[in-house]
């Protein structure tokens, strides 16, 4: 019954941590999913939405606003910016590359990358700033199930809560809209999208937009977890094999490739590291998109990718 | 279906005119002083051979090429350019030549993107799926179901494009353009690549587009029998110049026609 509940609470764990990588991911899914493209500066954009939250929160507190007050402007001004962001990516960025193929615009993503870090950390500075939106201490919890109960953070339960509701709100957006179609519709073909009447640079700057939204929440949950700071730009490379293993333009998919990395990494870690010598955390997350790759190249959840030749 | 909107150009009179159009990339002149016109409720064919400018031709009446000379006059309003959006939201409605279809999404789906611009409601309601948005989805629902009877491709509403075979492909890709209510339909050559039998259904399918909604069509086409078959008037493209205008007949007859088609003997 230990052996059972140790098992159970480093599943939970790993479970809960993957909801973690699922946010980031989600990023990623989004910008992919309506414009074909893969969006490198996705983890840039975490640490700008980070930053502009974290110092302008320290600012208003500094100023004497009550706490929940200044976090809810601090949200407000960062959910701006990322507005801003999106607005001036569409323009100067996506906008005159419209009808390019992919590569071209994943090579303006990498650009857009370096200019989104430099500009975050001049406007916001480039410390290391604590972010307290959640609370980050363990409970322990079945204590009547398991002899002792298991631990699990709060800050991973509320991870994981939010990144439910996100996953929700979105599926329903691109299922049920005519802007959720409409950014299927200008994934799969430039010309054709506009034909219909699809404005492609109000449909690129929402999807920015939203993209910018989804990595302000991942930042608030980050944040919190390792301090805003400029090491939240690897997360995007953690992202990566989620994506290889759910599928680049699935909603879903991005979920449960997170699910299986945070547990698969955990469990091997507790069960594997004793005899191959730990730190398998590190490194199991891209042999197991690697093994993806050989067998579904287009992940679990993907669409299926068909030519015809 | 209800006849399209914007009524108010009589049967006969003309659509649409494009005057002096010249349009160059570089030092290729795509389309050098054509003009002519569309009149209301015709099948307007645009002819010539291989790289004569009509694709280009309608790439500058929708919008996606913007002619470096001459004007577009739509419904008595001359503009000197269209953009893509405004030609969409002004009733002309296209279909390309390499069928562009949203190949990830169900027919359904994509006969639906042609309601966008008759859709109303804003995204939250149509998230929380209530009252007036659910309404307006069923009823947008309804009518692209009307489209699909009338295709007769209910046995792949479901199925996603990229798998479909290409006469139905190109089936769809007009169903969409149908979904748009269209007072101008512009077709690129809409019957590439079929054989016979989904050629005979495709002529079926515009003429009662033509006869029963009233809509007016623009149509590229390489095969004559056809051509001479559904279109009411014929414009002739070689080189980017226009060398025949006419009925049919006339241009059938006409040397410059026969020339351009056959090569001259020199």
């Amino acid at each position: 019954m230990i052996a059972f509940g140790q098992f159970t609470e480093v599943l939970l764990g790993g479970l809960l941590a993957g909801f973690l990588y699922s946010l980031v991911a989600l990023g990623f899914v989004l910008i992919f999913k309506a414009s074909g493209v893969f969006n490198f500066a996705q983890g840039a954009m975490v640490l700008l939405a980070g930053l502009a939250l974290v110092r302008s929160l320290d600012f208003l507190v500094a100023k004497g606003f009550p706490y929940w007050i200044a976090v809810v402007i601090a949200l407000l001004f960062a959910a701006a910016i990322m507005a801003l962001t999106a607005w001036v990516i569409e323009r100067f960025v996506l906008g005159p590359l419209v009808n390019q193929d992919g590569l071209t615009l994943f090579m303006a993503t990498i650009g857009a990358t370096f200019i989104i870090e430099g500009a975050a950390q001049m406007a916001f500075g480039s410390d290391v700033y604590p972010l307290r939106l959640f609370p980050t201490d363990a409970i322990f919890m079945f204590e009547n199930t398991f002899p002792g109960g298991i631990l699990v953070n709060k800050l991973d339960l509320w991870g994981a809560a939010i990144a439910a509701v996100l996953v929700a709100g979105l599926a329903v957006f691109f299922q049920y809209t005519k802007t959720g179609r409409a950014l299927r519709a200008v994934a799969d073909d430039h010309a054709a999208a506009q034909s219909v009447g699809i404005p492609i640079s109000w449909i690129w700057f929402v999807v920015w937009l939203v993209a910018g939204l989804v990595a302000l929440v991942a930042a608030t949950v980050w944040g919190t977890k390792l301090s805003v700071q400029f090491s939240i730009t690897f997360l995007a490379l953690k992202a990566l094999p989620v994506l290889i293993i759910g599928g680049f333009t699935s909603v879903p998919g991005a979920v449960i490739g997170g699910l299986l990395i945070g547990a698969g990494e955990k469990i091997a870690e507790a069960y594997l590291g004793p005899y191959i010598g730990g730190g398998i955390e590190y490194w199991f997350a891209y042999v197991l998109a690697l093994l993806v790759l050989l067998v579904r190249p287009q992940g679990m959840f993907g669409e299926r990718i068909i030519e015809r030749v | 279906m209800r006849a399209p909107s914007g009524g108010e150009i009589a049967s006969g009179e003309v659509l649409l005119a494009v005057e002096n159009i010249s349009l160059s990339f570089g030092g290729i002149k795509a389309l050098s002083n054509v003009s002519f016109d569309i009149r209301k409720g015709e099948v307007r064919a645009i002819i010539g051979p291989n790289g004569a400018g009509k694709t280009s031709m309608l790439n500058v009446v929708n919008g996606f090429y913007h002619p470096d000379e001459g004007r577009i006059t739509y419904r008595r309003q001359t503009r000197h350019r269209m953009k893509p959006y405004e030609a969409a939201a002004s009733g002309i409605a296209r279909t390309f030549q390499n069928v562009a279809l949203f190949k990830g999404m169900s027919t359904l789906d994509n006969i639906m993107t042609g309601r966008t611009l008759k859709m109303r409601k804003g995204v939250l309601s149509q998230m929380i799926y209530w009252g007036a948005s659910q309404k307006e989805e069923i009823e947008h629902r309804e009518f692209v179901e009307r489209i699909i009877d009338f295709l007769e491709i209910e046995h792949i509403r479901k199925a996603p494009v990229g798998k479909l075979p290409y006469g139905l492909q190109k089936r769809v890709e007009l169903g969409r353009a149908l979904a748009m209510e269209p007072e101008l339909l512009l077709l690129d050559e809409p019957m590439a690549g079929m054989n016979l039998e989904e050629k005979l259904d495709m002529c079926r399918f515009i003429l009662t587009v033509k006869d029963s909604f009233n809509t007016t069509i623009a149509l590229i086409e390489h095969d004559m029998g056809v051509v001479m078959d559904l279109s009411d008037r014929v414009v002739v493209l070689d080189h980017g110049q226009k060398i025949a205008d006419g009925t049919p007949a006339e241009v059938q007859g006409n040397k410059a026609v026969i020339d351009a088609y056959l090569g001259v003997a020199h």
